[in-house]
């Protein structure tokens, strides 16, 4: 299956904080956070349409998230996700004897999931952490 | 009959916004409008004050992962309990919350020999390393509002983290010495994608990602007047980088204001040294001040507190009966990742969804209890959770600006019934710990 090498990056996004002031248990939340913001080169050269389901993978972890078009953009070789669990599960927790966990710059590979599920915030800690995972 | 009012203060973003104007029914229970705050803020007011959807009591998580009702005094000893029990508690969040309260939380701290440490763990910790490092020249809001022409964004997007702080402070508002408003200021955005503030902005310098540093040293050279090697510094034009320099130079008075772009990219608190160092720099020529971008409404607040009370504003290890700090050692992540904490309390974050997830697991294997007026990752992963009033809605109390000014959050609706507030709850806790220690 095609899949791409992409430098992640994380952040605040309004939808994002407006979600989670409306509930982190609730779908909203899911939808603001649970996906990843790709440009539309990289779209291109994974070969999958927008809105399908990927799973995103690192040397720290993976989770399944749905793609769409960068909201904030281009930018190529690059992608985003909301800060959040989603974006937690993959991000680099080397801290570099800062303290500082390094969310911004960690290299992920993207390869299509569309038969997977993008779980709740709650769905997805709660399974990670009880979970044989 | 409804109820309006005024200056009311916003408890979501370190911009602190203090001009909302908020709608109450007769007898001060529901929030029925809120003006002037922008989405986010509208939105934690509008929701808080929807009872339905609130855990109004204290929870414990069974064996089968559900959880069943307990009393606030449950509650409570659960939570004493299980700080006396261990060595070295890991005390994380105070940044959702007032100052009063974390003082409190700091007093069981120092009797249970615990780490406080706050959001700035995943978020401005290497900033203050920085300010440790280099000192920080640094102004308030008010004079960037009045005086400042120059303005730099660096590593943030206000547009989406601080949705009212262009508007109320940085871009368009007339000040005493900016009557002109946004015509009299030029702005600069420092940021690897093109974003909605890098839209309002004169000039974007689109640094290459975690090459920040570079592009820092090589304004600092440009602005003394040394040679740039290679055409592209960072991924930026080297007449770019000159054409920034011409404007920053050219200002009456200028502001950096940084986050997390700079804070936890590689080279981490060295970028904020050499931004620091630039703003310095800038000084030779005309005034220049920086501000970071503080993401929770009072994580600054919570640095102040520990400030004063240990002399270092985050990751404080009281394990040894006095205060050490080595954020590298003793930040929430370190200490998690080396599974040396024996308990987690959590108070005003939430690290569940927010630290990575090899940490966030190790929370959820540790004796615990979340203490959070709404449900999230963390109360779902903890054995105890509790729910209190949100401080700046149902509850007042001190919190500090991005900028250190402290601002007074009022209270505007009433609890639901019953409710402990963050403070009362701390203050049990803290006398059921004096009484068990003293046995
Ligand atoms: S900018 Fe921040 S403080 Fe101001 S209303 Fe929005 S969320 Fe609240």
């Amino acid at each position: 299956m095609s899949s791409i090498t992409i430098n992640l990056i994380s952040g605040r996004t309004i939808q994002q904080g407006v979600s989670m002031e409306g509930g982190k248990e609730k779908n909203n939340y899911r939808l603001a956070c649970g996906i990843i913001e790709m440009d539309e080169a990289d779209f291109k050269k994974l070969g999958i349409m927008k809105n399908t389901n990927v799973k995103v993978s690192s040397e720290f972890g993976n989770v399944v998230v749905k793609a769409i078009s960068a909201t904030q953009g281009p930018h190529p070789g690059m992608a985003f996700i909301p800060m959040g669990p989603w974006a937690n599960k993959v991000t680099s927790t080397e801290t570099y004897s800062t303290g500082m966990p390094t969310f911004k710059g960690v290299t992920v590979t993207v390869e299509p999931a569309p038969e997977e599920k993008v779980l709740s915030s709650v769905d997805l800690v709660r399974e990670y952490c009880f979970g044989d995972n | 009959m409804s109820k309006t009012i005024t200056d009311v203060v916003c408890p979501f973003c370190g911009t602190l916004c203090d001009d909302l104007i908020v709608t109450t029914d007769d007898e001060g229970k529901k929030i029925l409008g809120v003006d002037n705050a922008c989405a986010i803020g509208a939105e934690k007011f509008i929701h808080s004050s929807d009872h339905s959807h609130r855990v109004t009591r204290p929870r414990k998580m069974q064996e089968d992962g559900s959880f069943k009702e307990i009393t606030y005094e449950e509650a409570i000893e659960h939570t004493a309990k299980i700080l006396v029990n261990a060595k070295k508690p890991l005390m994380y969040g105070w940044s959702s919350t007032s100052c009063e309260a974390d003082s409190v939380g700091h007093e069981i701290a120092e009797l249970c020999g615990g780490i406080v440490d706050n959001t700035a763990a995943v978020c401005h910790g290497t900033t203050l390393i920085a300010v440790q490092n280099v000192g920080i020249p640094s102004c308030t809001l008010g004079e960037v509002k009045n005086r400042a022409d120059r303005i730099i964004f660096w590593g943030c997007n206000p547009a989406h983290a601080h949705p009212r702080h262009m508007s109320r402070y940085s871009i368009f508002p007339r000040g005493y010495f900016t009557g002109k408003g946004a015509k009299q200021r030029k702005i600069i955005v420092v940021d690897p994608r093109p974003t909605d503030t890098t839209n309002l902005a004169d000039i974007h310098l689109q640094v290459e990602q975690g090459y920040d540093y570079e592009l820092l040293q090589a304004l600092r050279a440009a602005i003394r007047g040394e040679p740039l090697a290679g055409d592209v510094i960072a991924g930026v034009p080297k007449e770019t980088v000159y054409e920034a320099v011409d404007v920053l130079k050219s200002g009456r008075f200028g502001v950096i204001f940084f986050g997390m772009g700079v804070t936890q990219s590689l080279g981490k608190d060295h970028n904020i040294d050499a931004a620091i160092c630039l703003t310095k720099d800038l000084n030779d020529y005309t005034k220049f001040s920086i501000v970071a971008m503080r993401g929770h409404y009072n994580v600054t607040g919570s640095g102040q507190v520990l400030g004063w009370q240990y002399g270092f504003p985050y990751s404080v290890d009281l394990s040894r009966g006095f205060a050490r700090y080595n954020p590298g050692e003793t930040g929430s992540i370190e200490v998690l990742k080396r599974q040396e904490a024996d308990a987690i309390f959590v108070l005003g974050s939430d690290p569940g969804a927010h630290f990575p997830m090899r940490c966030v697991k190790e929370i959820s294997r540790l004796p615990s209890v979340a203490i959070d007026p709404h449900i999230t990752p963390t109360t779902e992963i903890c054995d105890v959770h509790v729910p209190v009033a949100f401080v700046g809605v149902e509850v007042g109390g001190n919190c500090y600006r991005m900028d250190n000014v402290p601002i007074e959050a009022r209270k505007v609706v009433e609890p639901p019934e019953g409710m402990m507030t963050d403070q009362q709850f701390l203050s049990a806790v803290l006398e059921r710990v004096k009484e068990l220690k003293a046995n």
